[in-house]
């Protein structure tokens, strides 16, 4: 199980973007972490994945566990090795080494080569695509293809949680559900830990157990997803409907900031 | 007659280019291996040379031990002053514009060249190798048996850098460490471990650089313009390219040649000192990224 406990994230040592952030992703489940741009989700992941030093961020406040041992102090490279990986958004490849070159950096911390082959036999199964583009340079691969192998080659390094970071982002629907379906799958067969970050909630709401809502750096709403499906502010604001089912866009929805019932 | 001689003369000065660009390879292979993982460009990879030398000859003549025990004192200690280097005075320069780790290697290369002398010797001193002193002769080559030894040292080291970039897992860490450190990061690969090393892979070169370069001109402050060549050789191949290295290393050692053997003799002497840098500057001009450089991938 990871959890963080009120956690508070500054930049720069001035700019508060997390502000007391409580998360809890039990283990084998899929928690969904959803919000508007900017609202401070992959900062989340970042906290997380000690990657924010790297950034000039901070946890100032709170803590981050996993499986009851404190892992915000920790250098990133130790978060791998404990289980916890994370994929960025936008499809972060090496994007001048081979696609099989990439899922082999993404073993670094496995120090048994055949472990790492068998682990590259699994991935591929999981993602055929990969197995036929293996020996492509990774920047060339179609943009699905990227989203696959940046999954794929977090999952070499034997994780038990994974940070998913927007997957959806820019790529076709089909595309998107045959990726948010391996998920499941791994989710499901591998007992994989999952905390997905989307700005895509109903997508996102369809194969997370429990959800989070984040605003301005804070949680403002939390469910288990099916009630987060049914919730009307969720409906009219993420998923763009209204009680009547038209779509709705962003703008019409005006009335959004005075009427947050979840904060009353 | 005249035209068998002239062929000769040009063979000569052929295999004289590439020789010594085998040996421009091997030093820019350091200067490359450092931009590529850290995006570091040091100004300092002569003083490398100079610093190996100075350690070589020192070992060798001052405190008197067997050579094979200087040269290997020399590796060592490039190694160690790599690797120091990065941990006191780089890893603080991260993230910094360029511009801060260029003016700190430029500090660097002028601090090595006042204190590389002090307290070892002064004066210029030789680095005898085991060599004899007739070239070789094989059909129309004539080489110098150490520019035999520098070729193939450096055809060697080339070959195992190589390889271990292309085929072993640190080599493909190294990699992906050059291609996104952040990503890498996220992978779990120790990004500050990999600059370590990839700067004591630059003593490496400079070592072997500073022994062969030591025995063919001797060992004086001097011996750092050997960096002078590194630049058009990184230019002309590619600044993050390691067959660059070795293909812009070849060219400015035949262009050296070539403009010493054909131009010089109109013109007085000099060319080969500058000619790899109109070259250079030509490069600069139409490919930017050099040869062999990686270009930023763009996808539509
Ligand atoms: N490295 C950084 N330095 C300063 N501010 C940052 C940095 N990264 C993100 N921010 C700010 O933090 C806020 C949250 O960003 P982010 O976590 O990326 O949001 P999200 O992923 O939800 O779109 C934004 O206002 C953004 O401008
Ligand atoms: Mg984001």
């Amino acid at each position: 199980m990871l959890t963080l406990n009120n956690v508070e994230v500054i930049y720069d040592g001035v700019i508060l973007v997390l502000k007391g952030v409580s998360i809890v992703c039990p283990e084998g489940k899929i928690t969904t972490l959803l919000g508007a741009n900017g609202a401070g989700k992959t900062t989340t992941l970042k906290a997380i994945s000690g990657l924010l030093r790297s950034e000039r961020g901070d946890i100032t406040k709170g803590s981050v566990e996993l499986a009851g041992t404190r892992i915000d102090h920790m250098r990133p490279h130790q978060i791998v090795q404990r289980g916890v990986v994370q994929v960025f958004e936008g499809r972060r490849v090496f994007e001048h080494l081979t696609a099989e070159e990439n899922l082999i950096a993404g073993a670094h911390t496995v120090p048994d080569r055949k472990r790492i082959t068998e682990r590259m036999e699994r991935v591929y199964q999981y993602f055929p695509r990969l197995k036929e583009r293996r020996y492509q340079q990774s920047g060339y691969l179609s943009g699905g293809e990227q989203q696959m192998l940046v999954i794929g080659r977090a999952l070499m390094s034997e994780p038990r949680v994974i940070l998913l970071d927007e997957p959806s982002l820019g790529l076709a629907p089909m595309l998107v559900e045959e990726i948010f379906q391996i998920v499941q799958r791994l989710n499901r067969e591998q007992k994989l830990t999952v905390l997905l970050v989307e700005q895509n909630a109903a997508l996102a709401l369809t194969i997370a157990d429990h959800g989070y809502v984040m605003e301005n750096g804070r949680i403002v709403l939390e469910g288990a997803a099916s009630a987060l499906r049914e919730n009307a502010d969720i409906k009219e604001f993420y998923l763009g409907l209204t009680e009547v089912g038209a779509r709705k866009s962003y703008r019409d929805v005006k009335h959004y900031k005075r009427r947050k019932r979840w904060l009353n | 007659m005249l035209e068998a001689l002239d062929l000769q003369f040009t063979i000569l000065l052929l295999s004289n280019g590439v020789m010594i660009g085998l040996m421009y390879s091997l030093i820019a292979l350091g200067f490359v291996l450092v931009y590529k993982a850290t995006d570091a460009v040091n100004f300092a990879q002569g003083e490398f040379v100079m610093i190996a030398g100075f350690v070589a000859v020192g070992a060798l003549t001052v405190a008197g031990i067997p050579l094979w025990l200087s040269i290997l004192a020399a590796l060592v200690a490039m190694v160690g002053f790599g690797f120091a280097l990065e941990r006191v005075m780089l890893r603080k320069l991260i993230g910094r514009p360029i511009i801060a780790v260029v003016m700190a290697t430029i500090g660097l290369a002028a601090i090595l060249r006042g204190l590389g002398p002090f307290g070892i010797f002064q004066g210029t001193r030789p680095l005898p190798l085991p060599l004899r002193d007739e070239p070789f002769i094989l059909g129309p080559l004539f080489i110098p048996p150490i520019q035999l030894l520098g070729g193939i040292v450096s055809l060697v080291f080339l070959a195992g850098f190589g390889y271990f970039f292309l085929k072993s897992r640190k080599g493909v860490a190294m990699r992906a460490v050059a291609d996104n450190q952040q990503v890498a990061m996220a992978m779990g690969i120790d990004v500050e471990r990999y600059f370590g090393l990839a700067w004591a892979m630059t003593g490496v070169v400079s070592a072997l650089g500073g022994v062969l370069w030591g025995n063919m001109l001797g060992v004086d402050v001097n011996l750092a313009l050997v960096g002078f060549k590194v630049f058009p050789v990184v230019i002309l191949g590619g600044l993050d390219s390691i067959p660059g290295a070795i293909i812009g290393g070849l060219i400015v050692g035949l262009v050296e040649n070539l403009a010493a053997g054909y131009i010089d003799p109109y013109v007085g002497g000099g060319t080969k000192d500058f000619a790899p840098y109109v070259l250079m500057i030509l490069a600069l001009m139409i490919r930017p990224y050099g040869i062999f450089g990686k270009r930023i991938i763009e996808r539509v």
